[in-house]
């Protein structure tokens, strides 16, 4: 065994800086005669997709823009290839891993093809156990409810622990509308929310940023100072800022990761403790839970636990595994058991298994198109491979562009601890998408026309009958947009003497 | 044994030598190879954009080639990952279905079907990176990528180690995509661009003279880039090695 490392909040993990002064082992950034030298400002943020009216979101145009800022694109591809290679080092750490994934992904099935049933069992043990249990069929029903319950027990304020479904819903911009302040205490997802953009990645929600980047959203929200991007001084101003209104507080809110059915309880796992803040200091509990959570018994909790923080951060375990099972006496608690979209997808035979995910980030941090493009180039709730797969079912128009981000390499399915085939549906999007007409004109014409030319052997050979003929005609027909896109970051192939057809008439001709 | 050999379009255009190695090598192994002078395509290019309906004539053409075979075997994986995974467009007669399943990577195919035990020919004194593209690697199962718990296989390193004199080195991550994908390479070509700069790079840090690789596709993609950055590193694919190639 070796000693862990120490633990650090990947989001703020950055390599050494080369400039730090060091002195008996502490880093002094304002102590006197040790003052950094002036240095440019650095790079700034590049933002995600931009959106415009209805048009399909343009993830390619997004990801050039942050390639285009290399000190990002580098940090972010290094950062995640680095959770990639710990979660490789934890997986050799367990011999039955494949035996794990199979079964994780064999109850997943069995939960999401019983789900009415397991749904009806969970929701009976958790009104036994004294949790209130509502059911939102969309986001607007979701935070509508939760509106309520805070407007019953004249709550103004609300602590609450990270949660993708709670940005499905657009739930912080609605509580806004309605004159709730909401906190978020996951540091990262604190540093989106003050910055006032969306997560870019599902367990490292500001992955993306840089320290600076940080030291300047801070210094705008929180008054550190700009010139000081130290991650622990950082850190520990956030925590200042934030602990008297966690204190404050008159509701908390978490996420799930897993609803039991057989104790009607919530799982709950974090690395900094902020979901027991959230769920504990407020006398009032609402849980935001989508119906795919479900886990048939205790038992079957062991197989996620030891996935979940190995795929997603290369961690044995997180800090905290939360078991939330009723109310303390004098306080509530509430379940909002949410759909969005859900059981429809349930009914989509190529998509349905999509809602096995359980929200590593796993297929994110191997998937080499995601890590130098960001998540926020998706311009969606969920970014990366799952994303893919997932945003088309909610708004297939909008999300038209997104199963073309990708090579299908096929890596994301290999990390998935529940075996999804991600890279197969996101291959069978492109097809769906197809159908539904959701792909451009001009993509439409040149695809039909390299349909034609290739199952007509004559005009394909007088298409690439010369060398230069070829180079005006292959790209164009087998890539649809021509040479344009290829020429322009990379040299086009060198044209041959003559094609292998033509070798083959003039040295084997006899033969055919 | 009668082979048909399927050089797929950018091998036939760009990398003739390619096909030229190919059918040499099947040759000198004793085997007859013959090439139909009809074909053309997989209609890889159509299904990867997911236009499925446009590749029926094409999968059509490619069966009309190729019925009859003992095998069919191209020196281009993710053209045979098409053929054998998602050849779906046309009705799946017992013609097509025996064309799909007799359809063989170059490398596979000389490694579980002709289990082949030397290459006397063959000479590569170089250190070279292996790229596995990921349609080998992921779909035909060349060997074990690094995201799975399995033991370790390669099948493309098992026949290249058969030859004199080469030398093999390791990049810091040796089966990440390199960004070629298809029609991916044009759809998001910055994306697709700066994976292969760090592709090649990685390969060049790693001190390789070559980058070999049983998909040509990938090779183009990677040797555009590397020309494009300055990155001094040469391309060649496993069949030229393989039927002798010395440089």
């Amino acid at each position: 065994m070796t000693a862990p490392e120490p633990m650090l909040h990947p989001e703020l993990l950055a390599s050494d800086d080369a400039e730090a002064i060091v002195r008996d082992g502490r880093r002094l950034d304002h102590a006197e005669a040790a003052s950094k030298p002036l240095r440019p400002r650095p790079e700034p943020q590049p933002r995600g997709a931009e959106a415009h009216g209805r048009r399909p979101i343009d993830q390619a145009e997004a990801a050039a823009r942050f390639i285009a800022a290399p000190a990002h694109e580098m940090m972010h591809d290094e950062r995640l290839w680095d959770l990639r290679q710990k979660r490789d080092r934890e997986m050799h750490g367990i011999d039955e891993w494949e035996e794990l994934r199979e079964l994780a992904a064999a109850i997943k099935e069995h939960a999401l093809t019983r789900l009415d049933e397991y749904l009806e069992q969970f929701e009976a043990n958790a009104r036994t156990n004294g949790v209130h249990v509502h059911w939102a069929k969309d986001t607007a029903e979701h935070n509508r409810i939760v509106h309520g319950i805070l407007q019953d027990h004249g709550a103004k304020s609300l602590i609450k622990s990270k949660s993708m479904l709670t940005e499905e819903c657009g739930f912080r911009p609605y509580m806004a509308s309605v004159g709730i302040d909401v906190v978020e205490t996951d540091l990262g997802e604190r540093i989106q929310q003050l910055d006032n953009e969306d997560p870019s990645h599902v367990v490292v929600p500001a992955v993306h940023k840089l320290r600076t980047d940080v030291a300047e959203v801070f210094a705008r929200t929180i008054g550190t100072d700009p010139d000081n991007s130290d991650v622990h001084y950082l850190a520990k101003a956030q925590r200042q800022a934030t602990r008297p209104l966690i204190l404050a507080a008159d509701a908390g809110m978490t996420g799930c990761n897993f609803a039991v059915a057989e104790t009607g309880s919530v799982v709950v796992c974090t690395n900094e403790g902020n979901a027991d803040l959230s769920a504990n200091v407020p006398k009032l509990h609402i849980a935001s839970i989508g119906i795919e959570k479900i886990i048939p018994r205790l038992d079957d909790l062991a197989v996620f636990v030891r996935l979940l923080s190995r795929s997603a951060l290369g961690s044995p375990i997180t800090q905290y595994t939360s078991h939330f099972r009723g109310p303390r006496e004098g306080g509530e608690m509430h379940f909002v058991l949410v759909d969005n979209g859900r059981s429809d997808r349930l009914g989509m035979e190529e998509f349905w298994t999509s809602l096995k995910c359980i929200r590593c980030g796993a297929c994110m941090n191997t998937c080499p198109v995601y890590r130098r493009s960001g998540g926020l180039s998706y311009g969606a709730t969920y970014s990366g491979p799952i994303g893919l797969i997932i945003d088309p079912t909610f708004n297939a128009h909008k999300y038209s562009n997104l199963p073309f981000a990708s090579t299908l390499n096929g890596s994301c399915s290999n990390v998935c601890p529940v075996k999804i085939n991600i890279h197969e549906q996101i291959y069978a999007w492109r097809r769906e998408l197809v159908k539904r007409h959701e792909v451009p004109l001009a993509k439409r014409v040149a695809m039909k026309a390299a349909g034609e030319l290739l199952s007509h052997p004559a005009a394909y050979r007088a298409a690439i009958a010369a060398a230069d003929t070829a180079l005006a005609h292959l790209p164009r027909f087998v890539i649809y947009n021509g040479l344009n896109a290829w020429g322009r970051h990379r040299e086009v192939p060198h044209p041959p003497k003559e094609t292998f057809h033509g070798w083959y008439q003039a040295n084997r001709g006899a033969k055919e | 044994m009668r082979i048909g050999l399927f050089i797929p379009c950018y091998i036939d255009a760009f990398f003739p030598e390619v096909g030229v190695a190919t059918l040499e090598l099947l040759e000198r192994l004793g085997h007859e190879v013959i090439y139909p002078g009809d074909q053309t395509c997989c209609a890889q290019p159509m299904a990867n954009s997911g236009f499925n309906a446009e590749c029926a004539d094409t999968e059509a053409l490619f069966v009309r080639n190729f019925a009859g075979f003992d095998y069919v075997v191209a020196p281009s994986g993710s053209c045979v990952h098409h053929v054998r995974d998602n050849f779906d467009a046309i009705e799946q007669t017992a013609e097509v279905r025996e064309v799909r399943a007799r359809t063989y990577e170059l490398v596979e195919f000389l490694h579980d079907i002709l289990k082949v035990e030397a290459f006397p020919w063959a000479r590569f004194p170089h250190r070279v990176g292996l790229h596995n593209s990921c349609g080998t690697l992921r779909r035909l199962k060349h060997a074990t990528p690094s995201e799975l718990h399995e033991p370790f296989y390669s099948k493309p390193l098992d026949v290249l180690s058969k030859v004199e004199g080469i030398e093999f080195v390791t990049p810091a991550r040796p089966d990440e995509c390199c960004g070629f994908g298809g029609t991916f390479s044009v759809f998001e070509e910055v994306v697709s661009t700066e994976m292969g700069y760090d592709k090649v790079s990685d390969h060049a840090r790693a001190g390789a003279e070559y980058i070999v690789s049983a998909d040509s596709s990938c090779l183009m993609h990677q040797q555009g880039c590397a020309e494009r950055i300055g990155v001094p590193i040469k391309f060649i694919h496993i069949a030229q090695i393989l039927n002798g190639a010395s440089a």
